[in-house]
């Protein structure tokens, strides 16, 4: 079943088509892989699926919900979560604040709440533990090494329970020790039920880690299917190597 | 944390018994206008301190307040002396009203294009209140009746004690806001907007609550002052110098802090009378304001309390180390 469906997005910048008539679907419970050489309209995509920008034409739709036209801040209501391709947080706040800001279907009685805000601290912790960075709790996030805040990034997100997660570039920039770390978090997070739609550069990162991946060229989907397939279909290899 | 306290129950004591310990009208009028400064910082900050979004248009909150005021206390016919305190809520229930509409628009735009839309709307509120002839009395003013009775020592202390009580509720506003999830919302706006959105916080009703809170309370003060002042005239009540001081006291006490604000106020007000007083009508006291702001951004561009903060901070950090 899937969760998210995208059919025949397009988006335009001026003369400049960043997306061309998409069309991709992410199955329930995946960890699904968007790749595509540099300017093929990936982190477009996640943009119009976030509600960053608007789209020209297309269907989006989660939980089989039409999401087109929502705000940000709506979508993420809905249960899909984003990371950025550098690293976002708060680096005035610390890494605990960071972790109470995001809001999912809080009205006013929640965010007056005393037990809630309790126990939404609780759940931080855990959160932050998880990810193996409780002891920065109280640093502001400014003072937190790269390698931290992206963790911190995943963890803050993971707060407001979302089902599914949109992370752009989570292995750029990163060493491969922190690499495998992020591997790990994201496959457990995977196996407790989290869907999963990633960017992805590295390609070794995409195959060990994704069941389905999707590749677009020129704002448009010219493949997908199990990684094997992908990296053999001719395709792709056209589309990386310019042929 | 003990020394905290007893400091602050200190300052309490200090304020609650000022009109006793000083009553002669020369210290209760500066220690009213601190007072209100307090108040009005403390309520800017929770807009500008909070989000980021630097309002230098807060004086058309003051000012429609005071005029808000005076039109219900003189078309209501209302005695001068104590009931006319009542108006207070409602000319801040009034302020709230307009701020949402001028909020709904300002908060369209963000950075440099907010400050001067916010400038903007004073700007059109002044030329309101000049050219509403017969509402306002325009350039020749709005006279308030006031409480003849009131006289001597005594006629500045019930205003000074309606400035601490809206000061005070300012401060308690501010803080309970730092505390709650809402004031967590705005700090990540003020950090990130684009970032606060995709993590779920409405950021336009956010910014727009904070405004309008904000607003408010800046009326309310607005109005205590015209009662005090006993004349509104446009010019005075709308003046960007209003609208500044208030910026520019949170800046120097630290932005987004709950005490900033309030030692902004008290550092600079009873200095900006000083010089007013000794420079007289020339506003030769405009260039103190200009080199304190100076100074500010040059050598403390994060504020006094934030400043202090750092530096106890790394000597405890060094004091560890060692």
């Amino acid at each position: 079943m899937s969760l998210l469906e995208i059919s025949n997005l397009s988006k335009r910048f001026g003369g400049v088509v960043a997306v061309d008539g998409c069309s991709l679907s992410v199955a329930d419970r995946s960890i699904s892989g968007l790749i595509g050489p540099n300017g093929s309209g990936k982190t477009t995509v996640f943009n119009l699926v976030t509600g960053f920008i608007p789209r020209d034409t297309g269907e989006l739709r989660f939980k089989s919900r039409s999401i087109a036209g929502l705000g940000p801040d709506r979508i993420y209501g809905l249960g899909i979560g984003r990371t950025f391709q550098l690293a976002r947080i708060f680096p005035r706040l610390t890494a605990l604040e960071n972790m109470l800001v995001p809001v999912r279907r809080a009205g006013l009685r929640a965010m007056l709440s005393h037990g809630q805000w309790r126990h939404e601290r609780e759940r931080a912790m855990e959160m932050l533990a998880f990810m193996e960075i409780a002891q920065v709790a109280g640093t502001v996030g400014g003072a937190l090494s790269y390698g931290q805040r992206k963790l911190l990034e995943l963890a803050a997100v993971m707060m407001a329970a979302p089902e599914l997660v949109l992370l752009d570039e989570p292995a750029g920039g990163v060493n491969p020790a922190l690499l495998e770390r992020i591997a790990e978090h994201i496959r457990k997070l995977n196996r407790q039920g989290v869907t999963f739609l990633l960017v992805e550069h590295n390609m070794s990162f995409v195959m060990n880690l994704c069941d389905e991946v999707v590749v677009l060229h020129h704002g448009r989907t010219i493949a997908s299917g199990k990684p094997k397939e992908v990296r053999e279909n001719p395709a792709v290899l056209d589309a990386y190597l310019g042929a | 944390m003990k020394l905290k306290a007893l400091g602050l129950l200190a300052v309490a004591v200090v304020a609650v018994l000022l009109p006793v310990i000083a009553p002669d009208p020369a210290t209760t009028n500066i220690a009213v206008f601190t007072v209100m400064y307090v108040g009005l910082a403390t309520a800017w900050n929770i807009m500008g301190g909070y989000t980021g979004y630097i309002s230098l248009g807060h004086a058309a909150f003051f000012g429609f307040g005071a005029y808000a005021f005076g039109l219900m206390l003189i078309h209501l016919n209302i005695t001068p002396g104590y009931g006319p305190f009542l108006l207070v809520p409602v000319a801040g229930l009034l302020t709230a009203v307009l701020s949402v509409g001028i909020g709904w628009i300002a908060l369209r735009t963000r950075a440099a294009t907010f400050v001067i839309v916010t400038i903007a709307f004073m700007f059109m509120l002044q030329l309101l209140a000049e050219n509403l002839v017969k509402l306002t009395g325009g350039g020749g003013g709005l006279g308030l009746p006031y409480p003849h009775d009131w006289g001597g020592d005594f006629f500045n202390t019930p205003y000074y004690y309606a400035m601490l009580v809206l000061a005070i509720l300012g401060l308690l506003t501010s803080w309970w806001i730092r505390r709650s999830k809402f004031g967590l919302g705005l700090l990540a706006i003020r950090d990130d907007e684009d970032k606060a959105l995709a993590v779920g916080v409405p950021t336009r009703a956010f910014k727009l609550t904070a405004f309008v809170i904000s607003a408010a309370l800046v009326g309310m003060i607005g109005s205590v002052y015209g009662y005090y002042v006993t004349y509104i005239y446009p010019q005075f009540v709308i003046d960007p110098l209003i609208g500044i001081s208030m910026v520019l006291m949170a800046f120097l006490g630290g932005l987004g802090t709950l005490s900033g604000p309030v030692i902004g106020a008290l550092l600079l007000e009873p200095a900006q009378l000083e010089f007013a007083y000794r420079l007289g009508a020339s506003r030769l006291y405009l260039v103190f304001y200009s080199a304190v702001f100076l100074i500010v951004i040059l050598l403390l561009p994060r504020g006094i309390v934030p400043s202090v903060a750092e530096l106890l901070r790394r000597r405890r950090t060094a004091q560890v180390a060692s």
